[in-house]
């Protein structure tokens, strides 16, 4: 069993106990935390099978944003977590016995027999001149360019979406308007110009 | 020639719109002008061409002036058959038409009295008759003279419309929206088989024309069809044609209706209810003939059911009170003496007492409307009595008439029917023996009604109050011009006629022959073989046994109706309670009315109950309409179940439906 | 060396977590969504395992818009979740029944 092989066992085991962590934790806070913790093992597993760049981008995207919007979402709302843990112990036994039954017939699948090494061989290891980052990029701004703007899009419609749906006038904060900041005119907005009767000092006269 | 059967079949036409659009602004004068002046040219020239044919020889016309459509090699067209069969109808519907379009302008005078008052139907009401009446005889122009069966059934139908029209022309008489209803109805039910008929003429031979049919008929003799079993082409063809003429002729037992029309004005019962529409039937039989001698089941058929027309409603006629219903139920016993010459193949002596008959009972009926104008529509016989020095002119046409009809010797009804006698009982079809015994028993029948009718209303004790008594007096010139023009032929044109028409083939001879006679049932014949004149012809029916019978009847009436009755004025209620149940049957007019309230009216209106619970509102509104809604409705109530809402619910499913597709996977 | 389908097996047992924790938790959004969040780990590590036994790095592409699509709807899906709580003031999906029919 080589080095490759126990780091293997090691992060896979990490990612299933923190998994299985996720989903029993009474306190979704803790629940999100071990979320991480499966997040990061993967990301080391990634990296196992030379996705270095993805690797990297799980750790940071993931677990850097995604990973703390939720955190950041739990810990903001006001969660009564005894009642949404109700029913738990009910309905252990159905879900065990779903995801058993799937278990056993994607593992009948995707099992040594089908999947095997000497069906799919271990590709050689790549040597220190292959750089995974720049393969990827190769692909996405050549071939994937068009997926890849599309994505960009997504992007910025998520965010235009997360902020319209969350965003909300509270009347009762006093804030500045820099709409109507810029709006200013010089004219009946900053200058007043008032009409009177020109009056003539003596003294000019002299 | 073609203009002036055109001009004889239009100008009726044109005097009906002219009176019947133009009525109000033309006036009662001429609206009767315009219509008689219409029907007096088709008159005119109706006779001027029977002359010719009669004289000059004149060829038979026969084409289309008007092609309708043509459809898969059919052609529906407006065309003529002018033949010496044709030309002898023609001239004996115009000539009782312009008799009665005269007779009228007396009878309707005081129409105004018959309406409510100020009823708005009543406006113009005369001038409406009078458009009616030449419209009437534009139809029946048609229908005589076409030379295709669109045609024919157009004039069929059109007949059938203003009868109607007319039946029901005091229309705010229940009674009489009752009768023309009811002649409505069972016409349509004669109308059904006729144009069934029509239909399989279409159907297998390809043509409306006469004359094509007529020439690929024998090729068609022994064909079978299919229905209910193999059945003859011909004898289907001929029988539901005369399905038709069993409406319109009014033979048992589709006759229900004639008796009923009474209710319409008396000239109309004079013109349709007796000289002309009714005896369409007998028309189209004889014009047919080429069909109907190719099918002697249909021959034994129409002789049957004309045979018992002839004498069990000549039955009726002895109890009938109402002066009009008598000559009505005589009408029908004479439509079945024509008939049943149309069942013996002798279709020439069928025509010809269609001829005789259209004169005698159109004076008949004239003269029983001249009674009534006297007795101010008053029509009970048994309150009649003594307007023979009342009523001159009226009484002697009337016996005229009477005399016609039972078949006195010398008398047009005679010829006719002792044709129709030594016809039948030369007959050697099924059938004939039946109608043989009736026919001849018929004319005591016919002589018994006849003149009871006539000795109630013109002899004996003056029964009616003496208002009207008072006011008794010979109704105008215009009535009783018709009378005496009709009385003159109701005598003569028996003599002067049979000799061409049974003795000397005027109809069967030639290079067209208008009626069409096979060897084999030719039962006139006998009578052609043995004529030696008229005047042997009436000394040898002085012989027979139906001329005993006719005097019989005649005498017995007289003794009757006469003699005793002048004694014992209850005499006739007497004779009827004597009768009994037999009395109650003839009543009952042998319960056909009954039968028809009871089956087919009240049958059809429980069918329609029926119908209307169950099949409307239970099946159609409930079941369909409704029930496929109320079926959405509880399908989405299920499927509302599934639609929980909860979150959880939809990912199970979808998580089960996953785990179902991977073990189907795994499993394959 | 570690076989192709070691990593598969790997996946599918995270997969088969993420069920049951959908089912074990089915009243709280917010684990739903961590639970949704992990299938895709679960179908991304699938998704390199492969591009990487079979040199191909279309797999990688592939994971990489699942990352940003999976990003996406993790933002929309908690911001909706705030809206909901705000309006609501509850995640229990329990109460989350103005769908039903």
């Amino acid at each position: 069993m080589g080095f490759e092989k126990f780091l293997f066992y090691c992060f896979a085991a990490i990612t299933v106990a923190a998994a299985a962590m996720v989903i029993t934790r009474r306190n979704p806070v803790h629940a999100v935390l071990w979320m991480v913790v499966a997040f990061v093992s993967s990301a080391a597993l990634w990296l196992l099978l030379e996705a270095e760049f993805l690797g990297i981008v799980l750790v940071l995207v993931y677990v850097g944003a995604v990973m703390v919007l939720f955190l950041f979402v739990v810990m903001m709302l006001d969660i009564d977590i005894a009642t949404l843990r109700a029913g738990f112990i009910k309905y252990l036994p159905v879900g065990a016995l779903v995801a058993t039954v799937m278990l056993v017939e994607i593992v009948l699948i995707v099992g040594p027999g089908n999947f095997g090494l000497d069906v799919f061989p271990a590709p050689p290891a790549a040597g220190v001149e292959v750089n995974n980052t720049r393969d990827l990029g190769m692909m996405l701004y050549t071939v994937y360019v068009y997926p890849f703007e599309l994505a960009a899009v997504i992007l910025l419609v998520a965010i235009v979406a997360a902020i319209r749906l969350t965003l909300r006038h509270r009347t009762d904060t006093k804030f500045i308007d820099p709409a109507r900041q810029v709006e200013v005119r010089k004219g009946p907005d900053r200058i007043r110009i008032l009409k009177m009767p020109a009056v003539v000092e003596a003294e000019t006269q002299e | 020639m073609e203009k002036v059967y055109l001009t004889i079949v239009l100008a009726p036409l044109i005097g009906a719109l002219v009176a019947g659009f133009f009525g109000g602004r033309i006036g009662r004068r001429g609206a009767h002008s315009v219509t008689i002046l219409g029907v007096g040219i088709s008159t005119a020239l109706s006779f001027y061409v029977l002359a010719r044919f009669i004289w000059y020889d004149l060829p038979v016309f026969n084409d289309a002036v008007y092609t309708w459509m043509v459809s898969d090699g059919i052609r529906f067209e407006v065309g003529f058959l002018v033949d010496k069969l044709t030309a002898l109808m023609m001239a004996t519907v115009t000539f009782v038409s312009l008799m009665v379009h005269i007779y009228t302008i007396g009878y309707m005078a005081d129409d105004e009295h018959n309406w409510p008052h100020g009823s708005k139907a009543g406006t113009n009401s005369y001038q409406r008759f009078f458009s009616y009446i030449a419209l009437f005889t534009f139809a029946m122009l048609m229908l005589v003279m076409s030379n295709n069966f669109m045609q024919l059934f157009f004039g069929w139908e059109a007949v059938g419309l203003v009868s109607y029209l007319l039946i029901g022309f005091w229309s705010v008489r229940e009674s009489a929206i009752f009768a023309n209803l009811k002649a409505f109805l069972v016409n349509r039910v004669g109308d059904f088989g006729f144009i069934l008929g029509i239909a399989a003429v279409a159907m297998y031979f390809n043509s409306m024309d006469y004359a094509e049919v007529f020439a690929a008929a024998p090729a068609k003799a022994d064909l079978q069809v299919n229905l209910f079993g193999g059945v003859s082409l011909m004898s289907l063809i001929c029988i539901l044609l005369f399905v038709g003429a069993m409406g319109k002729s009014a033979q048992v037992p589709l006759h229900v209706w004639l008796p009923d029309s009474m209710e319409g004005p008396t000239p109309i019962s004079a013109l349709i209810h007796a000289a002309t529409m009714v005896t369409a039937g007998v028309f189209m039989v004889a014009r047919m003939s080429p069909l109907y001698e190719l099918s002697e089941t249909a021959l034994s058929f129409v002789m049957i059911v004309g045979a018992t027309t002839a004498f069990f409603m000549g039955l009726i006629g002895l109890v009938q009170s109402d002066i009009k219903r008598v000559v009505a139920y005589s009408t029908l016993s004479q439509l079945g003496y024509m008939v049943t010459a149309l069942g013996a193949s002798a279709y020439a002596a069928g025509i010809f007492h269609l001829m005789t008959h259209a004169f005698f009972k159109a004076l008949l009926f004239l003269a029983a409307g001249s009674v009534i104008i006297a007795m101010h529509h008053n029509q009970d016989i048994r309150e009649m009595g003594g307007l023979r020095k009342y009523m001159p002119i009226t009484w002697l046409t009337a016996l005229i008439g009477s005399l016609a009809l039972i078949g006195f010797p010398g008398f047009s009804g005679f010829f006719s029917k002792d044709a129709i006698i030594e016809a039948v009982s030369g007959a050697t079809i099924f059938g004939s023996g039946y109608a043989s015994v009736l026919l001849t028993f018929g004319v005591l029948i016919t002589a018994l009604y006849s003149f009871r009718m006539y000795f109630l209303v013109f002899h004996g004790k003056e029964r009616m109050d003496d208002h009207t008594r008072h006011h008794l007096h010979e109704t105008p010139w215009v009535v009783t011009l018709p009378l005496i023009l009709l009385a003159i032929p109701s005598v003569m044109i028996g003599w002067f006629t049979i000799e061409p028409l049974l003795v000397n083939d005027w109809l069967t001879s030639g290079d067209w022959h208008p009626i069409v006679v096979h060897h084999a049932h030719d039962t006139l014949h006998h009578l052609a073989d043995h004529w030696h004149g008229q005047w042997a012809f009436i000394q040898h029916g002085m012989t027979g046994l139906p001329f005993y019978l006719a005097m019989a009847g005649l005498f017995g009436a007289a003794f009757i109706w006469w003699l005793m009755f002048a004694r014992n004025p209850k005499l006739d209620e007497q004779i009827q309670a004597a009768g009994g149940p037999v009395t109650r049957i003839l009543l009952d007019k042998y319960g056909f009315d009954d039968f028809n309230q009871r089956v087919f009216g009240g049958g059809g209106q429980s069918l329609g109950n029926a119908l209307w619970n169950g099949g409307d509102r239970v099946f159609i509104d409930g079941a369909l309409v409704n029930g496929s809604a109320h079926s959405v409705g509880r399908l989405a109530g299920v499927a509302r179940l599934l639609q929980t809402g909860y979150l959880y619910h939809y990912a199970i499913a979808m998580i089960v439906g996953l785990v179902a597709l991977l073990t189907i996977f795994v499993g394959l | 060396m570690i076989a192709l389908s070691d990593y598969l097996i790997l996946s599918s047992i995270l997969f088969c977590l993420a069920v049951a924790g959908i089912f074990l938790n089915r009243k709280n959004v917010i684990i739903l969504l961590m639970c949704i969040e992990l299938m895709l780990l679960a179908v991304n590590t699938n998704f390199i395992a492969f591009s990487h036994f079979l040199q191909d790095m279309t797999g990688q592409v592939f994971v990489f818009f699942i990352l940003t699509v999976a990003a996406a709807e993790a933002a929309i899906g908690l911001a909706i979740l705030v809206v909901l709580f705000r309006n609501r003031r509850t995640i229990n999906v329990q109460d989350l029944d103005r769908l039903k029919g």
